[in-house]
């Protein structure tokens, strides 16, 4: 544990709403050593956003954490006040986000929000940020970067701007970056490249990356491990080779078999029947025991195991190789 | 740059004929100065002696010709009434305009912008929802009410400042200014207040909404999330953003300040360029409405194409071809 970048514990967030408080996230633990990369992957509403927006402490109110603990190369994050937390962001945790023509501010060059982000965090000068935020723009690929850090970001494509995206989240070196879905917005052709170049940077840097996806396929090749997220909560957690070849919760189950990637011997893909419950409507007990193939009576009535306490991968009384 | 420059100007130019001639031709059919000019005795031949002087008998497009050809060299002929040259009545008149239009504007857009980035970043705080509330009030209010309004209570009942007039002014020769003297400033205040309260409250509501659909952005998020201080994320990057869709609006609200002061000018006795043209309508004084008209239209023609130019300075996707460069 002692060489965890980041390690969350038991995490809870809710959202207060007039009439009920919604919990988009809720026990959810998971651990990041140092040069390795998490891939978290669930359908869309699962919380993997929630989570990563909490790590990094940028939930929208009302959201807010209301449970558990968020620890950060040792130090607890969850508790900063505010302005400790905002110098930790950029400088100790890096984030990536979904679309690299909303992310990056239409109005400044790049090099101006490179220059601003150096100069905010590192102990540097004006000319000694104008060099790094040109290396750092090299370092993504960004061709003739020198005569390119005076362009607007409508000047450049979209995998390019992602690479830009990516300079800003990695120039004050954190040791942590959160990567939300960083190619879903991005042409099929450039995505490999982006993912390619996001795990070589954090290789080389021992950064831990929490990699956010619906791409199973990218977790296959990129990921250490990977965190299996339904309905708020972690159905699975494990190494990625085992979990893609001997899934052990049955929604992860289903989810290989819709893959492409995974399902490679199956005639068509699987579908999981029915969708993810919404949140102000959550199934008593596991979540997941409406849609669930191997659904057994105790499955309604009380909540699945805790990951953490029973110390196995997947949150089901019946997981595969758990011997029930 | 350049293309853009000429393109616009010469739609600009485009723009002030057809108002010049909608302006003159609607004037032209609208009462008959004869009538007003002459007294209750006049005869057929009087009628006739007059309307060859004013160049009434002659043919719609060459009197529209005139016209402008006058309107470009500054020349819009004598006033029917006063009898003098109608571009030195307005020389005289416009100062107080001006001095009052430049005020309120200033007024407006200080505390427009102010305001509206404050209710913005406080956008729960009781201060914001307190101001919010009163704009309310200030959008809602028809400007003669707010100066009637304001007359009542700083002149009438608190006796602070005078109703009407424009105080004593000081002649720069050229210029007739209320601003150096202390009884011209406090005639100033009411006025400016009336007439710039309903721009200010616009650009205020206009400013705090565009701040906050700015604050929703990505580029907002990733700027916190690249840990910038909340005043750099204010400041440097949501401000400047919002200001790109603020300046159009803002720049016609402030052509529209001239405009309004119509009603201003009246409500205070305002010795301005709006007043004289309330007063040549009773007299259908058809110069002096046609000057009016072209020269609110020059104003407002000239503030969208500076708006325009603006809008072209602040925001570089607009600066096709500057690089060409793609990645
Ligand atoms: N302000 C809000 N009010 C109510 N529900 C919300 C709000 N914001 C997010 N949610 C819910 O939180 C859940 C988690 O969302 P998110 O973390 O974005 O999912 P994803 O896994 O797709 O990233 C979703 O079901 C979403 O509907
Ligand atoms: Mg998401």
């Amino acid at each position: 544990m002692a060489a965890d970048v980041l390690s969350v514990r038991n995490l809870r967030v809710e959202i207060p709403l007039r009439n009920e408080v919604l919990c988009p996230v809720d026990g959810v633990s998971f651990n990041i050593p140092a040069g390795e990369i998490l891939g978290v992957v669930g359908e869309s509403g699962a919380g993997k956003s929630m989570t990563g927006n909490a790590v990094i402490g940028l939930l929208d109110r009302p959201a807010h954490i209301a449970g558990g603990e968020i620890w950060l190369n040792g130090q607890r994050i969850d508790n900063l006040p505010k302005e400790a937390m905002r110098r930790l962001r950029g400088k100790q945790i890096g984030m990536v986000f979904q679309d690299p023509l909303t992310s990056l501010n239409p109005l400044l060059p790049i090099g101006e929000q490179l220059r601003e982000t150096i100069l905010e965090h590192l102990p540097v000068t004006k000319p000694q940020a104008a060099a790094r935020a040109i290396a750092a723009l090299e370092e993504v690929g960004i061709p003739a970067a020198a005569r390119r850090i005076d362009s607007y970001p409508h000047e450049f494509s979209g995998g390019m701007r992602q690479r830009v995206v990516i300079a800003l989240a990695l120039c004050a070196e954190p040791s942590l970056v959160i990567a939300d879905e960083p190619t879903t917005a991005l042409d099929v052709s450039v995505q490999a490249q982006i993912i390619a170049l996001l795990k070589r940077l954090c290789r080389e840097r021992g950064t831990a990356v929490m990699l956010v996806t619906h791409d199973m396929g990218v977790i296959a090749e990129t990921s250490d491990s990977v965190a299996v997220m339904y309905a708020g909560r972690l159905c699975e957690l494990g190494p990625v080779r085992e979990v893609m070849t001997h899934p052990a919760h049955p929604y992860t189950i289903g989810l290989m078999a819709s893959t492409p990637l995974a399902a490679k011997g199956q005639k068509r893909l699987n579908q999981i029947p029915g969708a993810m419950p919404r949140l102000d409507n959550l199934p008593t007990a596991c979540a997941f025991h409406p849609r669930c193939p191997q659904v057994q009576d105790r499955c309604s009535v009380e909540p699945g195991p805790d990951l953490e306490a029973c110390g196995g991968r997947a949150a089901c009384w019946f997981a595969n190789g758990a011997g029930s | 740059m350049l293309a853009f420059t000429i393109r616009r100007t010469f739609q600009s130019v485009v723009v002030l004929l057809v108002v010049g001639l909608v302006a003159f031709s609607m004037f032209r059919f609208v009462g008959d100065p004869v009538d007003n000019m002459l007294g209750q005795e006049r005869t057929g031949a009087d009628i006739e002696r007059l309307r060859t002087q004013l160049g009434l008998d002659q043919p719609f497009p060459v009197q529209y010709f005139k016209f402008l050809r006058g309107a470009v060299q500054g020349n819009f002929g004598v006033s029917y009434r006063q009898g003098r040259a109608v571009s030195g009545i307005i020389a005289e008149r416009l100062p107080a305009t001006l001095e009052l239009a430049a005020v309120s504007a200033i007024l407006a857009v200080v505390f427009g912008f102010g305001l509206g980035v404050f209710t913005a970043i406080r956008r729960d705080g009781w201060a914001a929802n307190t101001i919010m509330t009163l704009s309310l009030v200030g959008v809602s209010l028809p400007t003669f009410l707010i100066g009637i309004l304001l007359i009542y209570l700083f002149s009438v009942e608190l006796n602070w400042l005078p109703s009407f007039g424009r105080g004593d002014v000081v002649d720069l020769g050229w210029w007739r200014t209320g601003l150096l003297t202390e009884s011209g400033l406090k005639a100033l205040i009411l006025p400016a207040i009336t007439l710039g309260l309903y721009q200010m409250t616009l650009i205020m509501r206009l400013v705090r909404s565009e701040m906050l659909e700015v604050l929703r952005q990505d580029y907002i998020r990733f700027a916190r999330a690249r840990g910038l201080k909340e005043r750099v994320v204010h400041f440097r990057h949501a401000l400047k953003n919002t200001l790109i869709p603020v300046i159009t609006v803002t720049g016609l609200q402030l052509g529209s300040i001239i405009a309004f002061a119509i009603i201003t000018e009246t409500v205070f006795q305002w010795p301005g360029v709006g007043l004289l043209f309330i007063n040549s309508i009773q007299f259908v004084d058809i110069p002096i409405m046609a000057a009016y008209l072209m020269l609110i239209s020059v104003m407002f023609v000239g503030i969208n194409l500076v708006v325009d130019l603006l809008y072209f300075a602040i925001d570089p996707r607009l600066h096709v071809g500057s690089s060409g460069v793609k990645g």
